[in-house]
């Protein structure tokens, strides 16, 4: 785009008038979205952080400003005390949960997007039956998942109905990412390998799985993620034994002290942490590759 | 041209890899909204139990109920409110991302700080509200600190507007993500075209973005306007109560027990929202724009 700018005879008024001109007097729009968009991360983090500083108040806190002393005492009482629920049961089950969605959704999305590369006979169906698993209602295919457990004489628990539930919301996720992933994938690669004598087997092991790392990671951190946090779909399928957002949903109805924050803010460190490894081992892969490229 | 036997052959090959997708959304997706459906004909013993038949009993006593519509009516008005400041926020800051950041590696950056927070919980993020707009709530005080009220605001926290800013918060991310995607795609030779050509930027932002960037509207209409009908605990939470939506009348009646005429309630609005997905459809080609 710059080298248009600079080859414009005419620069001075073109990089004016540029949308997003390289050089230059920026735009007074340029002030008023970058102020715009200032003010949306302070709404998207300055909520989230209000309650992690709130959660390391003293005995005395509240839920609400002014700080009430500096203590651990939120974190203790949420792992300690029974009032407050199973915090540890059900933090233990959703970690277990998220690790088990995580390994199906990358599997299941990573072979959806290889069949659908190529269009074939009802991939439609298979197609609009993922998006309506979407777009459904959490909790009414919660209450189904439920009903046809109980219909069939199952009794529904967090690693059966719960984990099916949280797939149908975890899947469709997935092979979007991976359709995104995909459409970057030339095909040569992997009809090279075939002509080359590869194994289809071969030719996913070696060549597709490596290029699409990347895109796998993000998969699995949209499978973790969405699960460890899912609720809607949880809620009727989880049987007797809470998960975390569950756990949470019943403190926020009937906790009123700083020990609501306190899981807020374990539960988000965990979030951070996933988040961060994810978003790492991707970096880490893209710089491997380019200093792979340096040296051939 | 492949021959009706290879085509056959790669139809079957396809099938292969989407099966285990198959499988889980069939027992999980399909069923359930079967059962639902089922459920919704079915009597109820008044204890819980279902009674097998066929009775639109459910369906009348939905439909007649005045606060069918009353609760209709609230869920709309939330997904309308919440839909236009998510467009009008996630638009303009995908466009500043796409068009106004000058460093490429800058914006993707930038870009990841606004995903951040879809990773974490939404439980949490609407519970973190509270110190902010309760009614000793930072804003509160800031407000009465600097004179501009005596008494504190009681409408910002249990409220509609609690709901909207709680819906806002959670959901514009739907919109920023598809909307930026569409923005990247579009070539910016078009754009120096049309300087060329004697554009003003906003000819440009109404003739060419906003024409382009359509499908990724569509996108994310999708998301937020199926999230917001099909939530409930925003509504719970947020409100204290004092509203509802179709979705939070559900669960109180599944809370009841009353499951025939929850079911002929939710099949009602999964009507509505497939009507409402389906004429978002009809403006843009999902499958192809995703796929590309």
């Amino acid at each position: 785009m710059s080298a248009v700018v600079v080859d414009n005879p005419e620069q001075g008024i073109s990089a004016r008038k540029a949308i997003a001109p390289s050089r230059g007097k920026r735009p007074w729009t340029f002030y008023v979205l970058a102020s715009l968009f200032t003010a949306y991360v302070l709404a998207l983090y300055g909520p989230m952080f209000c309650i992690y500083i709130l959660s390391f108040q003293d005995v005395r806190g509240g839920l609400v400003f002014p700080m009430k002393g500096r203590s651990l005492h939120w974190f203790i009482d949420l792992f300690t005390q029974v009032r407050t629920g199973d915090v540890k049961g059900s933090f233990d089950r959703s970690i277990k949960l998220a690790v088990i969605v995580t390994i199906i959704t990358v599997v299941i999305s990573f072979l959806a997007g290889l069949g659908f590369r190529r269009r074939f006979k009802g991939d439609s169906i298979v197609f609009y039956m993922m998006i309506g698993s979407l777009v459904a209602p959490g909790l009414v295919l919660g209450l189904g998942t439920g009903l046809l457990f109980q219909a069939l004489g199952l009794s529904p628990a967090w690693y059966s109905s719960a984990l099916g539930a949280q797939l149908s919301w975890t899947l469709p996720f997935g092979v979007l990412v991976m359709f995104a992933v995909m459409s970057r994938f030339n095909n040569a690669w992997d009809e090279a390998a075939r002509d080359l004598g590869a194994s289809r087997w071969q030719a996913i092991r070696l060549v597709m799985i490596p290029v699409l790392a990347p895109g796998l990671v993000a998969v699995a951190l949209f499978g973790f993620t969405l699960s460890y946090d899912e609720f809607a779909r949880t809620l009727q399928t989880a049987g007797s034994l809470n998960t975390l957002p569950l756990e949470i949903w019943s403190m926020t109805l009937n906790v009123t002290s700083p020990s609501l924050y306190a899981l807020g803010t374990v539960t988000t460190i965990v979030s951070f942490v996933v988040i961060g490894v994810s978003l790492g081992s991707i970096v880490l892969i893209q710089k491997k590759r380019g200093a792979q490229k340096i040296k051939g | 041209m492949p021959s009706s036997s290879s085509t056959s052959r790669s139809s079957l090959t396809g099938w292969l890899y989407v099966s285990p997708l198959v499988g889980v959304l069939v027992p999980f997706f399909l069923a359930p909204i079967l059962v639902v459906l089922a459920a919704s004909f079915f009597g109820s013993d008044g204890f819980g139990g279902l009674t097998p038949g066929f009775t639109l009993a459910n369906y009348v006593e939905v439909l007649h109920s005045a606060l069918t519509l009353k609760l209709y009516l609230a869920t709309i008005k939330f997904t309308v409110l919440t839909w236009i400041f998510t467009l009008l926020i996630g638009f303009f800051v995908a466009y500043f991302l796409v068009f106004h950041v000058r460093n490429q590696l800058l914006a993707i950056g930038l870009f990841l700080l606004c995903t951040v927070p879809f990773w974490t919980s939404n439980i949490i993020r609407m519970i973190s509200w509270i110190p902010l707009l309760g009614k000793e709530g930072l804003i509160n005080a800031a407000l009465i600190s600097t004179g501009v009220i005596r008494q504190p605001l009681e409408v910002l926290l249990f409220s509609d507007l609690a709901v909207v800013i709680a819906y806002v918060h959670q959901l514009t991310i739907f919109m920023i993500v598809p909307i930026f995607n569409a923005m990247a795609r579009i070539d910016k030779r078009l754009i120096e075209a049309a300087i060329d050509a004697g554009a003003s930027r906003f000819d440009i932002l109404r003739l060419i973005v906003v024409p382009m960037a359509k499908s990724g509207i569509a996108l994310g209409s999708i998301f937020v306007v199926s999230i917001v009908m099909g939530d409930f605990f925003v509504v719970k939470v947020m409100s204290g109560g004092g509203s509802a939506s179709v979705v939070s009348a559900f669960y109180e009646d599944v809370g009841v027990l009353q499951y025939p005429t929850a079911a002929a309630s939710a099949v009602l609005l999964t009507l509505v929202l497939v009507a409402i997905v389906s004429l978002i459809l009809r403006s843009v080609d999902i499958r192809r724009e995703i796929t590309r």
